[in-house]
Protein backbone atom coordinates (compact mmCIF):
# COMPACT_ATOMS: atom_id res chain seq x y z
CA UNK A 1 0.00 0.00 0.00
CA UNK A 2 1.90 2.82 1.28
CA UNK A 3 5.20 2.77 0.00
CA UNK A 4 8.17 5.42 0.75
CA UNK A 5 11.02 5.56 -1.69
CA UNK A 6 14.12 6.83 -0.20
CA UNK A 7 16.77 6.62 -3.29
CA UNK A 8 19.43 5.35 -3.55
CA UNK A 9 21.69 4.12 -0.45
CA UNK A 10 24.37 2.83 -2.36
CA UNK A 11 26.38 5.48 -3.20
CA UNK A 12 26.30 7.21 -0.26
CA UNK A 13 29.93 6.95 2.14
CA UNK A 14 30.07 7.22 6.01
CA UNK A 15 31.66 10.39 6.17
CA UNK A 16 33.33 11.81 9.50
CA UNK A 17 29.70 13.55 11.04
CA UNK A 18 28.29 14.26 7.66
CA UNK A 19 24.58 12.88 7.43
CA UNK A 20 22.77 14.27 4.91
CA UNK A 21 19.05 14.94 4.89
CA UNK A 22 17.83 11.91 2.73
CA UNK A 23 14.80 12.97 0.54
CA UNK A 24 12.06 11.05 1.42
CA UNK A 25 8.59 11.14 -0.75
CA UNK A 26 5.65 9.15 0.73
CA UNK A 27 3.00 8.06 -1.32
CA UNK A 28 0.14 6.99 0.34
CA UNK A 29 -2.98 5.08 -1.35
CA UNK A 30 -5.89 7.04 -0.67
CA UNK A 31 -8.46 4.25 -1.59
CA UNK A 32 -9.60 2.58 1.27
CA UNK A 33 -10.36 6.08 2.60
CA UNK A 34 -12.64 6.96 -0.27
CA UNK A 35 -14.42 3.31 0.24
CA UNK A 36 -14.56 4.56 4.39
CA UNK A 37 -16.18 8.27 2.69
CA UNK A 38 -19.05 6.43 0.87
CA UNK A 39 -19.73 3.74 3.16
CA UNK A 40 -20.39 6.65 6.19
CA UNK A 41 -22.22 8.87 3.27
CA UNK A 42 -24.51 5.84 2.42
CA UNK A 43 -25.18 5.18 6.35
CA UNK A 44 -26.48 8.53 6.37
CA UNK A 45 -28.49 8.45 3.39
CA UNK A 46 -30.53 5.42 4.87
CA UNK A 47 -31.03 7.05 8.33
CA UNK A 48 -32.05 10.07 7.03
CA UNK A 49 -35.01 8.85 5.08
CA UNK A 50 -35.80 6.35 7.98
CA UNK A 51 -36.55 9.32 10.45
CA UNK A 52 -39.52 9.57 10.03
CA UNK A 53 -42.30 7.48 11.54
CA UNK A 54 -45.40 5.99 10.34
CA UNK A 55 -48.59 6.31 11.85
CA UNK A 56 -51.50 4.35 11.91
CA UNK A 57 -54.80 6.52 11.79
CA UNK A 58 -57.44 5.47 14.22
CA UNK A 59 -60.43 7.02 14.64
CA UNK A 60 -63.41 6.27 17.05
CA UNK A 61 -67.10 6.49 17.18
CA UNK A 62 -69.03 8.64 20.04
CA UNK A 63 -69.88 6.49 22.55
CA UNK A 64 -73.59 7.60 22.44
CA UNK A 65 -73.80 6.16 19.25
CA UNK A 66 -71.94 3.05 19.56
CA UNK A 67 -75.22 1.28 21.29
CA UNK A 68 -77.14 1.92 17.48
CA UNK A 69 -74.42 0.89 15.41
CA UNK A 70 -73.80 -2.51 17.44
CA UNK A 71 -77.78 -3.14 16.42
CA UNK A 72 -77.48 -1.93 13.10
CA UNK A 73 -74.86 -4.57 11.65
CA UNK A 74 -76.38 -7.85 10.86
CA UNK A 75 -75.32 -10.83 12.76
CA UNK A 76 -74.22 -12.54 9.29
CA UNK A 77 -71.59 -10.08 8.58
CA UNK A 78 -70.19 -9.99 12.42
CA UNK A 79 -66.82 -10.99 13.18
CA UNK A 80 -65.82 -10.53 16.69
CA UNK A 81 -62.13 -10.98 17.65
CA UNK A 82 -60.68 -11.31 21.67
CA UNK A 83 -56.70 -10.87 22.59
CA UNK A 84 -56.35 -12.93 25.34
CA UNK A 85 -52.58 -12.69 27.19
CA UNK A 86 -49.44 -14.40 25.26
CA UNK A 87 -50.72 -13.27 22.23
CA UNK A 88 -53.90 -16.07 22.10
CA UNK A 89 -56.80 -14.89 20.07
CA UNK A 90 -60.14 -16.22 20.22
CA UNK A 91 -62.78 -15.13 17.85
CA UNK A 92 -66.74 -16.09 16.93
CA UNK A 93 -69.01 -15.12 14.03
CA UNK A 94 -72.13 -13.77 14.74
CA UNK A 95 -73.84 -13.50 18.14
CA UNK A 96 -71.85 -15.87 20.90
CA UNK A 97 -73.71 -19.11 21.57
CA UNK A 98 -75.13 -19.20 24.90
CA UNK A 99 -72.82 -22.48 25.42
CA UNK A 100 -69.72 -21.13 23.72
CA UNK A 101 -70.44 -23.86 20.82
CA UNK A 102 -69.10 -21.04 18.38
CA UNK A 103 -66.36 -19.80 20.89
CA UNK A 104 -62.89 -20.53 18.79
CA UNK A 105 -59.51 -19.81 19.46
CA UNK A 106 -56.47 -19.26 17.20
CA UNK A 107 -53.06 -17.16 16.60
CA UNK A 108 -52.21 -14.07 15.02
CA UNK A 109 -51.19 -16.01 11.81
CA UNK A 110 -54.53 -17.63 11.77
CA UNK A 111 -56.64 -14.53 12.43
CA UNK A 112 -55.52 -13.74 8.68
CA UNK A 113 -57.24 -16.22 6.93
CA UNK A 114 -60.29 -16.58 9.32
CA UNK A 115 -60.91 -12.46 8.60
CA UNK A 116 -60.78 -13.34 4.55
CA UNK A 117 -62.78 -16.54 4.83
CA UNK A 118 -65.32 -14.51 6.49
CA UNK A 119 -65.07 -11.50 3.98
CA UNK A 120 -65.60 -14.07 1.08
CA UNK A 121 -68.41 -15.55 2.13
CA UNK A 122 -69.70 -12.09 3.03
CA UNK A 123 -69.55 -11.30 -0.35
CA UNK A 124 -70.60 -14.66 -1.49
CA UNK A 125 -73.64 -14.13 0.62
CA UNK A 126 -74.09 -10.67 -0.63
CA UNK A 127 -78.11 -9.92 -1.84
CA UNK A 128 -78.29 -6.82 -4.16
CA UNK A 129 -79.24 -4.00 -2.62
CA UNK A 130 -80.29 -1.41 -5.37
CA UNK A 131 -80.74 1.43 -2.63
CA UNK A 132 -77.48 0.80 -1.61
CA UNK A 133 -76.09 0.45 -5.03
CA UNK A 134 -77.55 3.92 -5.49
CA UNK A 135 -75.97 5.70 -2.77
CA UNK A 136 -72.40 4.40 -3.46
CA UNK A 137 -73.34 5.84 -6.76
CA UNK A 138 -74.15 9.15 -5.69
CA UNK A 139 -70.66 9.21 -3.23
CA UNK A 140 -69.02 8.23 -6.43
CA UNK A 141 -67.69 4.99 -4.58
CA UNK A 142 -67.56 1.35 -6.85
CA UNK A 143 -70.71 -0.92 -6.81
CA UNK A 144 -68.32 -3.33 -4.81
CA UNK A 145 -68.07 -1.61 -1.25
CA UNK A 146 -71.86 -2.84 -1.11
CA UNK A 147 -71.07 -6.10 -0.76
CA UNK A 148 -69.00 -5.96 2.00
CA UNK A 149 -71.57 -3.43 4.05
CA UNK A 150 -72.54 -6.24 6.52
CA UNK A 151 -69.15 -7.15 6.83
CA UNK A 152 -67.75 -5.91 10.44
CA UNK A 153 -65.61 -6.78 12.44
CA UNK A 154 -65.58 -6.29 16.42
CA UNK A 155 -61.85 -5.80 18.47
CA UNK A 156 -62.50 -7.06 22.14
CA UNK A 157 -58.69 -6.89 23.46
CA UNK A 158 -58.97 -8.29 27.14
CA UNK A 159 -57.27 -6.78 30.07
CA UNK A 160 -54.24 -8.91 29.49
CA UNK A 161 -53.73 -8.28 25.64
CA UNK A 162 -50.59 -5.96 25.08
CA UNK A 163 -50.85 -2.88 22.63
CA UNK A 164 -48.75 -4.50 20.04
CA UNK A 165 -52.01 -7.16 20.17
CA UNK A 166 -53.89 -4.20 19.47
CA UNK A 167 -51.65 -2.69 16.58
CA UNK A 168 -51.16 -5.65 14.92
CA UNK A 169 -54.56 -6.67 14.95
CA UNK A 170 -55.57 -2.71 13.60
CA UNK A 171 -52.71 -3.53 11.39
CA UNK A 172 -54.66 -7.04 10.00
CA UNK A 173 -57.54 -4.73 9.18
CA UNK A 174 -56.09 -2.57 6.62
CA UNK A 175 -54.31 -5.42 5.14
CA UNK A 176 -56.67 -7.58 4.60
CA UNK A 177 -59.28 -4.08 3.36
CA UNK A 178 -61.55 -4.35 6.56
CA UNK A 179 -63.80 -1.08 6.38
CA UNK A 180 -65.65 -1.32 9.17
CA UNK A 181 -63.95 -2.51 12.34
CA UNK A 182 -64.56 -1.53 16.07
CA UNK A 183 -62.75 -1.36 19.58
CA UNK A 184 -65.25 -2.58 22.08
CA UNK A 185 -65.20 -3.06 25.61
CA UNK A 186 -65.22 -6.73 26.51
CA UNK A 187 -68.04 -8.57 27.89
CA UNK A 188 -68.08 -10.53 30.81
CA UNK A 189 -69.52 -13.54 29.18
CA UNK A 190 -66.64 -13.47 26.92
CA UNK A 191 -64.27 -12.69 29.75
CA UNK A 192 -65.52 -16.04 31.52
CA UNK A 193 -65.10 -18.07 28.22
CA UNK A 194 -61.80 -16.84 27.96
CA UNK A 195 -60.31 -17.60 31.31
CA UNK A 196 -62.15 -20.81 31.31
CA UNK A 197 -60.12 -21.87 27.87
CA UNK A 198 -57.11 -20.84 29.68
CA UNK A 199 -57.52 -22.79 32.75
CA UNK A 200 -58.30 -25.94 30.32
CA UNK A 201 -55.29 -25.01 28.17
CA UNK A 202 -53.25 -24.87 30.88
CA UNK A 203 -52.51 -21.35 32.74
CA UNK A 204 -50.50 -19.61 30.47
CA UNK B 1 -7.84 9.59 -5.62
CA UNK B 2 -7.75 12.70 -3.41
CA UNK B 3 -10.08 14.90 -5.41
CA UNK B 4 -12.52 11.85 -4.78
CA UNK B 5 -12.08 11.87 -0.97
CA UNK B 6 -12.18 15.70 -0.94
CA UNK B 7 -15.99 15.02 -3.01
CA UNK B 8 -16.93 12.15 -1.02
CA UNK B 9 -16.04 14.71 2.25
CA UNK B 10 -18.40 17.13 0.84
CA UNK B 11 -21.34 14.91 0.39
CA UNK B 12 -21.17 13.50 3.77
CA UNK B 13 -20.73 16.93 5.06
CA UNK B 14 -24.08 18.09 3.54
CA UNK B 15 -25.74 15.13 4.60
CA UNK B 16 -24.54 15.43 8.68
CA UNK B 17 -25.73 19.16 7.91
CA UNK B 18 -28.82 18.60 6.17
CA UNK B 19 -30.35 15.63 8.26
CA UNK B 20 -32.05 16.81 11.44
CA UNK B 21 -31.13 14.69 14.86
CA UNK B 22 -34.33 12.69 16.28
CA UNK B 23 -35.20 14.19 19.64
CA UNK B 24 -33.34 12.42 22.13
CA UNK B 25 -36.44 9.55 23.47
CA UNK B 26 -36.41 10.48 27.43
CA UNK B 27 -38.38 7.34 27.69
CA UNK B 28 -37.36 4.47 25.89
CA UNK B 29 -40.05 2.62 23.90
CA UNK B 30 -39.97 -0.08 21.08
CA UNK B 31 -43.41 0.66 18.66
CA UNK B 32 -45.12 -2.57 16.93
CA UNK B 33 -44.98 -2.56 13.12
CA UNK B 34 -47.15 -1.42 11.16
CA UNK B 35 -48.53 -1.60 7.20
CA UNK B 36 -49.37 2.09 7.43
CA UNK B 37 -48.04 3.51 4.86
CA UNK B 38 -48.87 7.32 6.27
CA UNK B 39 -46.04 9.13 7.33
CA UNK B 40 -45.83 11.59 10.73
CA UNK B 41 -47.00 15.13 9.63
CA UNK B 42 -44.80 17.92 10.85
CA UNK B 43 -47.15 19.52 13.53
CA UNK B 44 -47.61 20.55 16.33
CA UNK B 45 -48.52 17.85 18.60
CA UNK B 46 -49.38 16.13 21.68
CA UNK B 47 -47.52 13.51 22.26
CA UNK B 48 -48.87 10.68 24.81
CA UNK B 49 -46.72 7.82 25.22
CA UNK B 50 -47.49 4.63 27.30
CA UNK B 51 -43.74 2.57 27.98
CA UNK B 52 -43.69 -1.35 28.85
CA UNK B 53 -44.42 -0.47 32.60
CA UNK B 54 -47.85 1.02 31.72
CA UNK B 55 -47.08 4.61 32.89
CA UNK B 56 -48.31 7.55 30.59
CA UNK B 57 -45.99 10.75 29.55
CA UNK B 58 -47.02 13.54 27.96
CA UNK B 59 -45.31 15.97 25.51
CA UNK B 60 -46.92 18.99 23.79
CA UNK B 61 -44.64 20.13 20.80
CA UNK B 62 -45.11 23.83 18.97
CA UNK B 63 -41.73 24.25 17.39
CA UNK B 64 -43.11 27.09 16.32
CA UNK B 65 -44.65 29.02 18.72
CA UNK B 66 -44.16 28.02 22.23
CA UNK B 67 -46.01 30.85 23.89
CA UNK B 68 -49.42 28.50 23.77
CA UNK B 69 -47.24 25.92 25.80
CA UNK B 70 -47.54 28.98 28.66
CA UNK B 71 -51.19 29.22 28.45
CA UNK B 72 -51.07 25.17 29.13
CA UNK B 73 -49.35 25.65 31.87
CA UNK B 74 -50.95 28.71 33.31
CA UNK B 75 -54.42 27.26 33.04
CA UNK B 76 -53.35 23.69 34.84
CA UNK B 77 -52.11 25.96 37.44
CA UNK B 78 -55.21 27.81 38.26
CA UNK B 79 -57.42 24.59 37.61
CA UNK B 80 -55.93 22.46 39.74
CA UNK B 81 -54.55 25.16 42.48
CA UNK B 82 -51.32 23.67 42.03
CA UNK B 83 -49.11 26.96 43.13
CA UNK B 84 -46.29 26.96 40.40
CA UNK B 85 -44.25 29.92 40.21
CA UNK B 86 -43.74 31.77 37.24
CA UNK B 87 -40.23 30.34 37.11
CA UNK B 88 -41.37 26.31 37.18
CA UNK B 89 -44.17 27.48 34.33
CA UNK B 90 -41.19 28.88 32.02
CA UNK B 91 -39.44 25.35 33.01
CA UNK B 92 -42.53 23.64 31.66
CA UNK B 93 -41.63 24.43 28.15
CA UNK B 94 -38.04 22.74 28.44
CA UNK B 95 -39.37 19.79 30.65
CA UNK B 96 -38.68 16.82 28.13
CA UNK B 97 -41.77 14.71 29.03
CA UNK B 98 -44.08 15.17 31.98
CA UNK B 99 -44.82 12.06 33.38
CA UNK B 100 -46.10 13.04 37.42
CA UNK B 101 -49.60 13.35 38.73
CA UNK B 102 -50.24 16.40 39.94
CA UNK B 103 -49.41 16.66 43.20
CA UNK B 104 -45.46 16.08 41.75
CA UNK B 105 -45.64 18.67 39.53
CA UNK B 106 -44.62 21.32 41.26
CA UNK B 107 -41.57 19.71 42.48
CA UNK B 108 -41.12 18.17 38.88
CA UNK B 109 -40.45 21.44 37.62
CA UNK B 110 -38.33 23.20 40.32
CA UNK B 111 -35.91 20.29 39.29
CA UNK B 112 -33.96 22.02 36.18
CA UNK B 113 -34.46 19.50 32.72
CA UNK B 114 -31.54 18.10 32.64
CA UNK B 115 -32.44 16.59 36.04
CA UNK B 116 -35.97 15.61 35.38
CA UNK B 117 -35.42 11.96 35.15
CA UNK B 118 -38.35 10.19 32.96
CA UNK B 119 -37.09 7.08 34.46
CA UNK B 120 -38.00 7.35 38.42
CA UNK B 121 -41.40 9.37 37.66
CA UNK B 122 -44.39 7.36 38.13
CA UNK B 123 -46.35 8.37 35.22
CA UNK B 124 -49.48 10.36 35.04
CA UNK B 125 -52.22 8.57 36.70
CA UNK B 126 -54.93 7.49 33.97
CA UNK B 127 -55.89 3.83 35.37
CA UNK B 128 -58.74 5.79 37.44
CA UNK B 129 -61.69 6.48 35.60
CA UNK B 130 -62.95 8.70 38.28
CA UNK B 131 -59.10 10.34 38.68
CA UNK B 132 -57.78 10.17 34.73
CA UNK B 133 -55.32 13.27 35.05
CA UNK B 134 -54.64 12.91 31.10
CA UNK B 135 -58.32 14.40 30.73
CA UNK B 136 -57.60 17.79 32.34
CA UNK B 137 -54.24 18.16 30.00
CA UNK B 138 -55.98 17.27 27.12
CA UNK B 139 -58.74 19.91 27.94
CA UNK B 140 -56.18 22.20 28.19
CA UNK B 141 -54.44 21.46 25.61
CA UNK B 142 -57.54 21.64 23.68
CA UNK B 143 -58.27 25.31 24.66
CA UNK B 144 -54.83 26.22 24.33
CA UNK B 145 -54.30 25.34 20.65
CA UNK B 146 -58.33 25.30 19.63
CA UNK B 147 -57.36 27.75 15.97
CA UNK B 148 -55.00 24.83 15.33
CA UNK B 149 -56.42 22.94 12.94
CA UNK B 150 -53.35 20.54 11.89
CA UNK B 151 -53.34 19.88 16.26
CA UNK B 152 -52.62 15.86 16.10
CA UNK B 153 -52.89 13.73 19.02
CA UNK B 154 -50.29 11.34 19.01
CA UNK B 155 -50.48 7.90 20.92
CA UNK B 156 -46.66 6.24 21.27
CA UNK B 157 -46.79 2.83 22.49
CA UNK B 158 -44.58 0.41 23.55
CA UNK B 159 -45.12 -3.23 22.44
CA UNK B 160 -45.59 -4.50 25.81
CA UNK B 161 -47.85 -2.27 27.60
CA UNK B 162 -51.38 -3.57 28.34
CA UNK B 163 -54.51 -2.91 26.73
CA UNK B 164 -56.13 -1.25 30.08
CA UNK B 165 -53.37 1.86 29.97
CA UNK B 166 -54.37 2.18 26.12
CA UNK B 167 -57.99 2.18 26.72
CA UNK B 168 -57.61 5.06 29.69
CA UNK B 169 -55.99 7.19 26.96
CA UNK B 170 -58.61 6.39 24.55
CA UNK B 171 -60.79 7.37 27.24
CA UNK B 172 -59.31 10.58 28.42
CA UNK B 173 -59.29 11.92 24.73
CA UNK B 174 -62.85 10.63 23.98
CA UNK B 175 -64.13 12.14 26.63
CA UNK B 176 -62.43 15.53 25.26
CA UNK B 177 -64.06 14.93 22.34
CA UNK B 178 -61.25 13.85 20.31
CA UNK B 179 -62.14 10.86 18.24
CA UNK B 180 -59.23 11.19 15.67
CA UNK B 181 -56.03 10.08 16.59
CA UNK B 182 -52.72 8.44 15.60
CA UNK B 183 -50.75 6.21 16.78
CA UNK B 184 -46.76 6.24 15.96
CA UNK B 185 -45.43 2.52 14.48
CA UNK B 186 -42.53 1.47 13.09
CA UNK B 187 -42.96 0.89 8.79
CA UNK B 188 -43.46 -2.70 7.88
CA UNK B 189 -43.90 -3.90 4.12
CA UNK B 190 -47.58 -5.44 3.61
CA UNK B 191 -47.46 -9.18 3.53
CA UNK B 192 -47.42 -10.87 0.30
CA UNK B 193 -50.71 -12.25 -1.34
CA UNK B 194 -52.39 -10.30 0.78
CA UNK B 195 -55.40 -7.47 -0.50
CA UNK B 196 -53.26 -4.51 0.80
CA UNK B 197 -50.14 -6.31 -1.30
CA UNK B 198 -52.41 -6.12 -4.05
CA UNK B 199 -53.43 -2.45 -3.86
CA UNK B 200 -50.04 -0.93 -3.71
CA UNK B 201 -48.85 -3.37 -6.57
CA UNK B 202 -51.14 -1.16 -8.89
Amino acid sequence: MASIDTGGDEGHKKGPGVKKAKKLSTRVDMTPMVDLGFLLITFFIFTATMTTPTTVKLNVPKDTEKKDEEQKIKQSGALTIMLGKENQVYYYEGELDPKGANFKQTTFTGIRDIIINKKKSVIASYVRDPKCEEEKRAEGKPIEDCKTEDFMVIIKPTVDATYKNTVDLLDEMTINQVDRYALVKIADTEKMLIAATEQAAGIK
Amino acid sequence: MTPFVDIAFLILSFFIMATKFKPPEPVKIETPNSVSAEKLKESNAMLITIDNKNRVFLNISSPRDNSKLDRVIENINTRRNLGLTPAQMQNFKNSPIIGVPFTQLKSLLSLPADAQKPETQPGIPVSDSLNNELVWWITETQSAFAGDKGFLYLVKGDNNSKFPAFESVIDALKRNEVFKYNLITAQEGAPEGTELYMLRKQ
